[in-house]
């Protein structure tokens, strides 16, 4: 492996150079027509040097977009703020949810534990719509749907099953042995866990709080169901923007530069836990 | 802390714990287990809904109907049509996306500053919403501007129609799904790779055993575990795939790209049909299962072959 011959080091540069364009071009292009006005966009053919401007993303932010035709409304920032606010609710909750009952799971063999861990798994390999389609009926009838609490009530079926599989395996690594001296010293089971364990699986409670949160930001089909213009996140938002505005390929651009940046600088923060977050730990054993 | 202490820490805690204790595992995961039931209830209404004549456009003529809604299928051309593009589609995507992946774990295989490098950036089209990524390569292959269509053109594909051709929609889909997921099967498969014992590789170059020996009898078998856990998640997904080409077709053109979910969807939805979209979603419930149980079953066995060899 270490002394390759040269037609190996040739290949090699050549394959890893063609991955990269495959993977990268696709977000280097569409970056680089977010800062295109139609025109320079409609050009034939395109051109890699071009003045670049911001009035794409002037007209996200400001919500106002002109066109020959008159003035559109964009509620595009609208979207962005409910991705955020539904996915940092569905997270906090999650996390209040879940990381008492991964602990649970880890440090208690009792049947339902097992139970409960196994029906969430198995979400994990159901069809979404399976649930969802039946729920939105439910959700009609008890009020929830349309409401912010509905939406992050449902994304707990993603942000519940990777916390408890992804910290309940941080709190097994944990010896309980530190917790009982802890406790021998006079301190309740409460102390013991927020002050002990807590702690201590920390780095694992983040991570899947993060990954958590990329995976409901980038889910699509439950808000698709469930929400209402007014409550869509940028996932469903983007698809309906793109119906709206027809040709203004500039703002669609920059909308979906928008959609993806804050997953994707997550995702570059977080890379480190990834692996497993993304096998819910399958791969760790 | 000697073992003494030890013993006395457990018993004061077993003491201490034991009004609450055996509640307390109990009280902890009850916000999980009513999670639970929110996922169970709906799916045993769906169970039900499929036995059911039921449309919400005619609600009195709902009713129980047995396995109707499931015979009826058998002689619909669209349910098969459905089954069919389904599965291709799975099919496609599962065999490209893992003989890429495993390729590209192979040439980052060498832990180098570069080659993590590569593989963090190239978790990004993972970390996209599927949803978003259809419309990015949507604007990209649009007739009118869009680049790959421009470039296809260089090459005389003047006419290149993309996701809204027949005959290509399926390799535009496929083509979006392979950008998205193919990272996915990369990074579990460059996990699995560096894990692996040094030895026989080692042995195996002291040996001079040909390269393609060592990559057929050697790294592929010890490897097999990960291919099994990585193609099952990805096969799963696939057979259920819905954000990728809902964003790009909603099925189309035409029944073209009808999977599974994007059927029910619009049989939900469109023709308010819940029976029948209950019923294609049990079948493609039951389809998982199946695929699921025979790969893990091999995923078991090559596990306990595994260790027996260790």
């Amino acid at each position: 492996m270490e002394h390759e011959s040269l037609a190996g080091r040739i290949f090699r540069g050549v394959a890893l150079t063609l991955i990269l364009v495959f993977f990268m071009f696709p977000i280097a292009w569409i970056l680089l027509m977010s800062f295109q006005t139609n025109e320079q966009i409609l050009r034939i053919p395109p051109r890699l040097l071009f003045e670049p401007t911001l009035a794409n993303y002037e007209a996200l932010i400001s919500g106002q977009l002109h066109t020959a035709a008159g003035n559109l409304e964009i509620t595009f920032m609208r979207n962005l703020w409910n991705s955020l606010v539904l996915s940092s609710g569905a997270v906090a909750l999650a996390l209040l949810l879940g990381v008492p009952a991964a602990y649970a799971f880890a440090r208690f063999k009792f049947r339902l534990g097992e139970t409960i861990a196994f029906t969430l798994l198995s979400f994990r390999f159901a069809p979404p719509l399976l649930v969802l389609l039946p729920l939105s009926l439910y959700y009609q009838e008890l009020g929830l749907n349309d409401t912010y609490f509905g939406i992050v009530w449902v994304y707990q079926l993603i942000a519940l099953p990777l916390i408890l599989w992804i910290v309940r395996g941080y709190f097994e690594d944990i010896s309980p042995d530190i917790e009982h001296a802890y406790r021998l010293a006079g301190h309740s089971w409460r102390e013991a866990f927020t002050r002990i364990a807590v702690p201590l699986a920390g780095p694992g409670i983040a991570a899947a709080g993060l990954l958590s949160f990329i995976f409901c930001w980038n889910n699509f089909v439950f808000a698709l169901i469930l929400a209402s213009a007014d409550k869509q996140p940028v996932t469903v938002g983007a698809l309906a923007f793109v119906t709206a505005s027809g040709i203004q390929y500039g703002q669609i651009a920059a909308a979906i530069v928008l959609s993806v940046t804050p997953t994707l600088l997550l995702a570059l923060y977080a890379q480190r836990y990834l692996v497993e977050g993304l096998s819910l730990g399958a791969v760790k054993g | 802390m000697s073992m003494l202490q030890l013993l006395q820490a457990n018993a004061l805690v077993g003491r201490k714990a034991r009004p609450r204790g055996r509640a307390l595992p109990y009280l902890l995961s009850l916000p999980a287990l009513l999670v639970c039931v929110a996922i169970i209830v709906p799916f045993v209404a769906a169970a039900v809904y499929s036995l059911q004549r039921y449309r919400l456009n005619l609600p009195y003529l709902r009713g129980f109907i047995g396995i109707q809604n499931y015979v009826d299928f058998l002689t619909d051309p669209a349910f098969w049509n459905t089954l069919r593009i389904s599965l291709v589609y799975t099919a496609l995507t599962v065999v490209i996306e893992l003989l890429l992946g495993l390729g590209i774990a192979l040439l980052l295989r060498r832990p180098t500053r570069f080659h993590n490098a590569v593989s963090i950036v190239l978790l990004l089209p993972l970390m996209t919403a599927p949803a978003i990524a259809a419309l990015m390569w949507k604007l990209m292959t649009n007739p009118g501007f869009g680049i790959l269509s421009y470039l296809v053109g260089l090459f005389g594909l003047t006419d290149f129609k993309w996701a809204s051709d027949p005959s290509t929609a399926l390799f535009t889909v496929v083509l979006v799904d392979v950008w998205v997921y193919t990272p996915f099967i990369m990074i579990l498969l460059l996990a699995g790779l560096r894990s692996l014992p040094r030895q026989p590789f080692e042995a195996a170059a002291l040996d001079g055993v040909p390269a393609t020996f060592v990559f057929f009898r050697i790294t592929l078998p010890m490897l097999a575990p990960y291919i099994i856990t990585a193609s099952l998640f990805r096969l799963l997904d696939s057979i259920q795939q819905f954000d990728i080409i809902y964003a790009m077709t909603q099925g189309g053109p035409g029944d073209r790209l009808m999977v599974f979910q994007v059927q029910a969807y619009l049989e939900f939805f469109q023709y308010t049909n819940v029976g029948r979209s209950a019923a294609l979603l049990m079948i493609l419930w039951v389809i998982t299962n199946i695929l699921s149980n025979i790969f893990i079953k091999n995923w078991l066995r090559l596990r306990a072959r595994a260790h027996s060899q260790a």
